[in-house]
């Protein structure tokens, strides 16, 4: 994966929990432009350990000047998104990744419909911009518990088809008026907690929409949980993943070869061959099927962590 | 040293010809002396100095003709150029691709000049010097896609991802190794790639779509792939069988070295930034028996390649009619030495 060493320029604090960032490139050149939904993953060195997460880009995607993108803080997380909380500062270098995008808008569609819950606005922020420069209609609703914690607010232009829906005034975001009457051709996006992803794709087959024009995207940070041991195949040797490492991270640390992208658990990149289990996968990604995760065959390291005895990895 | 651009033609009474560079630099496509299925994918570009590889995207002697042919070709069947509505944000992306990729690859006989939006394209081998709006395309002639391609050699797909799979919804198709555009467009990848035998079943294709898939922008690929062409043709498409099929009855042991052509596609991928599609560009090299024999591997190598070929894969790429005369054309060029590995000739 391409890298761009790129300098921190601005910081902002849109919300108690988030804060946008914007990087540039030190010298001033022009950074690979990108398509809405897109995202990158940020390094973030502390001592030994190299945390990565992605995040979705929030700039206008035809813009190189510069990278933006929003950080909730998550105090009970591995620790990413309190480092750029707290340890980021204006003018330091920071590393990423080279945009990719797993939540890429269907240009096919005759009308966008774009559904947020919380940070899940980030994605729509830069797939807005292409919806707007393309002109193709859209609608977007933005839900968020308080107009306080509502870190979109700041970044959202104001607009008619722009919906806001404060639960805390009252103004819920109703899935049966929003999705019932699109015209044909319609497709729907969806980002933010899994209960709202789901409760979105239930109305949708319930409405009859084809499966192809209901889009989501749920990838979040690796969680922390308790350190376990896993034993590389290849060379025999024991990793150990610390709590606040996913186990990916540890892999990495421990210098084995493994493919990654969103780091989130949903485009199947790292999916790993399990070659021994005693004890049970603590599936956390969006990409295994029910079956598979049951069957302890296979794991995604960028999410999911183990408890029990011995869990040896085909690498 | 400027380019000499060939006068040539690649129908009708088939002027083509390589110049002696033009063979050496050959992208010759086997690296051992047997062939079989292999996921032979490399980093592109990069390559030796004057290799096709070295560049994004390779221009030679041949370039001026090509296009001339391409042009015929669009005349009498618009067809082989199709983008489904939705690919148009495609097409400017491969515009913007080619055209920053040759301004920088070749200064001497392109230069691009962008100023926002407004775009300023010098093309010197064809006389073109055009002023644009880069995303309006009522600015241009045709669509992004059929403008910059009519202006690059080799034929073009764009494929658009969804449902985790890619699909062709655009493409400009003219030098095709006997497969139709007007037929595949829309198809996904699985689809479109049905009659390539066995290797469904050998799992090749879920391999290679997972890693298409996971190409990203500033990380682009190539791979080769070859085929056996009766003269030197570039438009050997289903829908004209008809005037290039019987040709392949017209090979005779006095002709063979210098009417069986080795057919070299280099096929790189791209993933294109704003609309996050795939690019892949399948850029056909021609070069007849004869000439390769002029490098003493490469004549040793395609003979042994060739005679020991499944049976099948013989059928698929269309020379299995054929195949005796050739084998027994290049045996005398094989005397049983041993070759070196890798594709580059000897010396």
């Amino acid at each position: 994966m391409r890298k761009l060493a790129l300098k921190v320029t601005e910081i902002e604090t849109l919300s108690p929990l988030v804060k946008r960032f914007r990087f540039e490139d030190p010298k001033g050149g022009a950074l690979p432009v990108f398509s809405g939904g897109a995202h990158i993953t940020v390094e973030m060195p502390e001592g030994e350990t190299i945390r990565r997460n992605s995040y979705s880009l929030i700039s206008d995607p035809y813009d190189g000047s510069g990278y933006e993108i929003a950080v909730r803080r998550e105090d009970r997380g591995r620790g990413g998104s309190r480092f750029m909380h707290t340890q980021v500062r204006e003018g330091d270098e920071i590393t990423v990744s080279s945009p990719a995008n797993l939540f890429q808008l269907d240009l096919r569609a005759r009308k966008h419909v774009l559904l947020a819950g919380g940070i899940g606005i980030t994605p729509f922020l830069s797939q807005l911009r292409q919806l707007g420069m393309e002109q193709k209609p859209y609608e977007l609703h933005y839900a968020a518990r308080s107009r306080e914690e509502a870190a979109g607010l700041k970044l959202l232009p104001e607009a008619a088809h722009i919906h806001i829906h404060i639960s805390e005034e009252g103004a819920r975001m109703d899935l049966g008026a929003i999705l019932d009457g699109q015209p044909l051709g319609t497709h729907v996006y969806t980002c933010g907690p899994d209960g709202l992803i789901k409760a979105v794709a239930d109305q949708a087959s319930r409405l009859g929409w084809p499966r192809t024009a209901v889009h989501s995207e749920a990838f979040t940070a690796p969680p922390p949980g308790e350190p376990f041991e896993v034993v590389v195949k290849s060379s025999g040797k024991t990793v150990t993943v610390k709590a606040d490492q996913s186990l990916l991270e540890a892999l990495e640390a421990a210098k084995v070869e493994i493919d990654y992208s969103c780091r989130g658990g949903a485009c199947g990149r790292c999916q790993t061959h399990v070659t021994a289990c005693d004890g049970r996968i603590l599936h956390n990604d969006h990409w295994l099927s029910e079956a598979e995760r049951a069957e302890q065959k296979t794991i995604m390291p960028c999410m999911s962590r183990f408890k029990g005895a011995r869990l040896e990895l085909d690498l | 040293m400027t380019m000499q651009f060939n006068e040539e033609t690649f129908r009708g009474d088939y002027t083509f010809r390589n110049s002696p560079a033009a063979v050496r630099r050959f992208p010759f496509p086997f690296d051992r002396d047997s062939y079989a299925y292999s996921v032979n994918i490399e980093q592109h570009p990069g390559g030796p100095k004057g290799s096709p590889f070295e560049f994004a995207f390779d221009v030679d002697e041949h370039y001026v003709a090509e296009m001339k042919d391409r042009e015929i070709t669009l005349a009498e069947d618009p067809m082989r150029c199709q983008s489904l509505p939705h690919m148009e944000l495609a097409g400017w992306d491969l515009l913007e691709l080619i055209m920053v990729s040759k301004a920088r690859d070749y200064p001497e006989l392109f230069k691009l000049t962008r100023d926002g939006n407004a775009w300023h394209w010098i093309n010197k081998p064809l006389g073109i010097d055009k002023k644009f709006t880069f995303l309006d395309p009522t600015t241009l002639p045709c669509g992004p896609m059929e403008y910059i391609t009519r202006q690059a050699q080799g034929d073009f797909a764009l494929l658009h991802e969804r449902e985790g799979n890619l699909w062709l919804d655009a493409g400009m198709v003219t030098s095709q190794a006997d497969w139709s555009l007007d037929f595949d467009v829309g198809m996904n990848f699985f689809e479109w790639h049905a009659p390539v035998p066995k290797a469904r079943k050998m799992g090749v294709f879920d391999k290679a779509l997972k890693f298409l898939l996971a190409v990203t922008q500033e990380q682009s690929y190539r791979r080769l792939n070859w085929t056996m062409t009766v003269n030197p043709r570039l438009d050997t498409s289903p829908e004209n069988y008809h005037k290039w099929g019987p040709e392949k009855r017209t090979i005779t042991p006095e002709n063979v070295g210098a009417k069986q052509f080795l057919r070299v596609e280099l096929q790189t991928f791209w993933r294109l930034p704003r609309s996050n599609a795939l690019a892949f560009p399948i850029r056909c090299y021609l070069c007849n028996l004869e000439d390769i024999a002029t490098q003493p591997k490469w004549g040793r190598r395609l003979h042994r390649v060739l005679r020991d070929i499944d049976p099948d894969l013989a059928e698929y790429k269309g020379f299995a009619v054929n195949q005796k005369m050739i084998v027994e054309y290049l045996s005398q060029y094989d005397d049983g030495a041993p070759t070196s590995p890798g594709i580059f000739p000897e010396d």
